[in-house]
């Protein structure tokens, strides 16, 4: 009974700037059933709105697993986008290669993988160029 | 009669009922209530308290008209020696050939009233306080009115962490109906008991507040008239009223709060946002909690499409009633009078929250039963046609955890064991 996890995938679309961001509101909703506090459930649902929107604008869609346990949320974005070359660059506040379309929508301020950092607990980048991009996040749950 | 009291302080208590005799056990309802607040069972539908918001979706999708508002009636007006009637400002919008404030709050007279005070004023006396208070910069971004009843029990029970950014302010009907009761003590010498104070209101949803408040510990309103049902009333001689008898006291920026973005207009040196409709509310909660809205000051919701003028309990269409309102809003722009109202207009009670019952008595034990409520949701059809009478596929599993339904309430589940019943009875034979 203790070492339950729940598991659930989403799907992410490419280039549906309409339908990013569903499946964190979708993985809110879980959350909320769970009776997780709202600044713990925030901590999860803005990184994981971010890296979402991140495979929606910069990559081919992709999916995301969600793990979560009595102590953890751990949440695994993959897609096959082109990979980042410079991460160290792509982490810095208002570094991003959005296109001016995607800006007019009102993305590509580049504080999205910033505020992975800043929201969750830790989070871990793997990525390859040519392959795709992994983003890990990690929250804890505090008992 | 409907006793004014019968129902103060009833725990749960919704304005929203069932007429059993009416209700087909449709899925019309269960499919549009915002809260999943309903369920078919036994071929009727089921209101479950803890859920319902008292919107009124269910009254106006229901094609039986078997969802109804509990409200007083004018009876009631029996109860006191003297009677004052408060139009929310949407009954303003109801006559489509009136167009003096006056006439039709002479028509309260003529039905049994003593006096009409308008709701409008509490409107107006709001909008100055919340101005005030914006500028002291000390309100929680983006502030979220608090007039809509509806939308307040939406968020104590869907978004706690959002009650800290309510306008920290009583809605306009008790603030106009503190002043009614207090001007009437001084005007009559009646004491305040003996004064019945009546809310015409547009929707069940109020009805509810003044039953069980919100933000406070009672309700200044003795009781709550539907307006429906008043302009029934009024209806057969309305348009023959000659003498007037009273003199408005309200002003554009009062009328205008009958309209969805009327409460903001007066709030223009901010970033407002104004939406309608409870669904639409629902997604831009969703938007604010996660901070995505940017730097809106002030978001204006209301639960109706429209605002108040498309209230369950209104009778001219909204979008009718919505140009009427601005009409009247344009030739009652006079701002003459001084509404400098002595009242205490704060909540004086904290907003609770009242989340829903929990799945498991611990994380751990809610994790197990979440897994099995998706699993049970894969094994059914995923067709969220409500036949089971559960709005969804998902709702119908987890009733089923809860141990409020069964697999077989499903149709199509139940059509594929009769099947494999008659297979093996073939099998038999
Ligand atoms: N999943 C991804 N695939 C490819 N490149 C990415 C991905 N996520 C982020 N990047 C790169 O990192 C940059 C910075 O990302 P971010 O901080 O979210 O800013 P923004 O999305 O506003 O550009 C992006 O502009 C993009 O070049
Ligand atoms: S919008 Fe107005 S009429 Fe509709 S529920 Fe809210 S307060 Fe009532
Ligand atoms: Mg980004």
């Amino acid at each position: 009974m203790d070492n339950n996890t729940l598991n659930i995938r989403y799907e992410v679309v490419a280039k549906d700037f309409s339908r990013a961001g569903e499946a964190s509101s979708a993985l809110k909703k879980v959350l909320r059933k769970l009776n997780i506090s709202p600044d713990i459930i925030r901590k999860v649902s803005i990184p994981m709105y971010e890296a979402e929107i991140n495979m929606v604008i910069h990559a081919n869609g992709g999916y995301i697993d969600v793990d979560i346990t009595p102590e953890t949320i751990h949440v695994v974005l993959t897609d096959n986008g082109p990979g980042i070359a410079d991460l160290e660059l792509a982490m810095q506040e208002g570094y991003s290669t959005a296109t001016d379309n995607v800006r007019e929508l009102g993305f590509g301020a580049g504080m999205g993988l910033p505020n992975i950092k800043k929201y969750s607990d830790d989070m871990k980048i793997t990525t390859q160029l040519g392959k795709g991009t992994t983003v890990e996040i990690f929250v804890n749950i505090p008992a | 009669m409907e006793d004014i009291n019968k129902f103060r302080h009833e725990p749960y208590f919704h304005s929203v009922k069932l007429n059993h005799d009416l209700c087909k056990g449709c899925t019309s309802c269960l499919k549009r209530c915002p809260t999943e607040a309903i369920r078919v069972r036994n071929g009727k539908a089921k209101i479950i308290k803890e859920r319902c918001i008292d919107c009124g979706e269910c009254i106006r999708v229901c094609p039986y008209h078997a969802k109804i508002a509990v409200t007083n009636s004018l009876d009631n007006l029996k109860n006191f020696k003297y009677n004052i009637a408060l139009p929310a400002p949407s009954f303003y919008g109801q006559f489509r050939n009136i167009n003096d404030i006056n006439v039709i709050l002479t028509a309260f007279k003529k039905i049994g009233f003593d006096d009409v005070f308008e709701v409008t004023v509490g409107a107006e006396l709001i909008t100055k306080t919340t101005l005030k208070l914006l500028e002291t910069g000390k309100l929680k971004k983006p502030v979220i009115n608090s007039a809509c009843p509806a939308i307040i029990r939406l968020i104590q029970q869907r978004y706690p962490d959002l009650i800290e950014n309510i306008l920290p302010l009583k809605a306009p009907v008790e603030i106009a109906a503190s002043v009614a009761r207090n001007k009437a003590v001084k005007d009559t010498g009646f004491s305040q008991n003996e004064i019945g104070v009546f809310f015409i209101s547009p929707c069940a949803a109020k009805m509810t507040t003044i039953i069980n408040p919100i933000g406070s510990e009672t309700s200044n309103i003795d009781a709550v008239l539907s307006m429906k049902d008043v302009v029934n009333e009024m209806a057969p001689f309305i348009h023959k009223i000659k003498n007037i008898e009273f003199t408005t006291a309200s002003d554009s920026a009062g009328i205008v709060w009958a309209n969805s973005g009327g409460e903001i207009k007066a709030l223009s040196e901010y970033n407002c946002i104004s939406v309608d409709g409870i669904h639409n509310v629902y997604k831009v909660l969703e938007d604010v909690e996660d901070e995505k809205l940017g730097d809106i000051d002030f978001v204006e919701c209301s639960a109706c499409l429209s605002g108040c003028v498309g209230g369950p309990l209104t009778v001219e269409n909204p979008y009718i009633a919505k140009a009427k309102i601005r009409e009247l809003a344009k030739k009652y722009n006079i701002d003459t009078r001084p509404v400098n109202y002595e009242t205490d207009m704060f909540l004086d009670k904290e907003i609770e929250e009242t989340p829903l019952t929990k799945l498991g008595s611990s994380i751990s034990e809610t994790i197990s039963l979440m897994e099995k409520i998706n699993k049970l949701h894969e094994s059914l059809p995923q067709l969220d046609c409500a036949s089971c009478g559960a709005p969804s596929c998902n709702a119908l599993a987890e009733d089923i955890v809860r141990g409020f339904g069964k697999e077989s309430d499903c149709i199509i589940k139940l059509k594929e064991k009769i099947k494999l019943i008659s297979d093996e009875i073939q099998e038999l034979d």
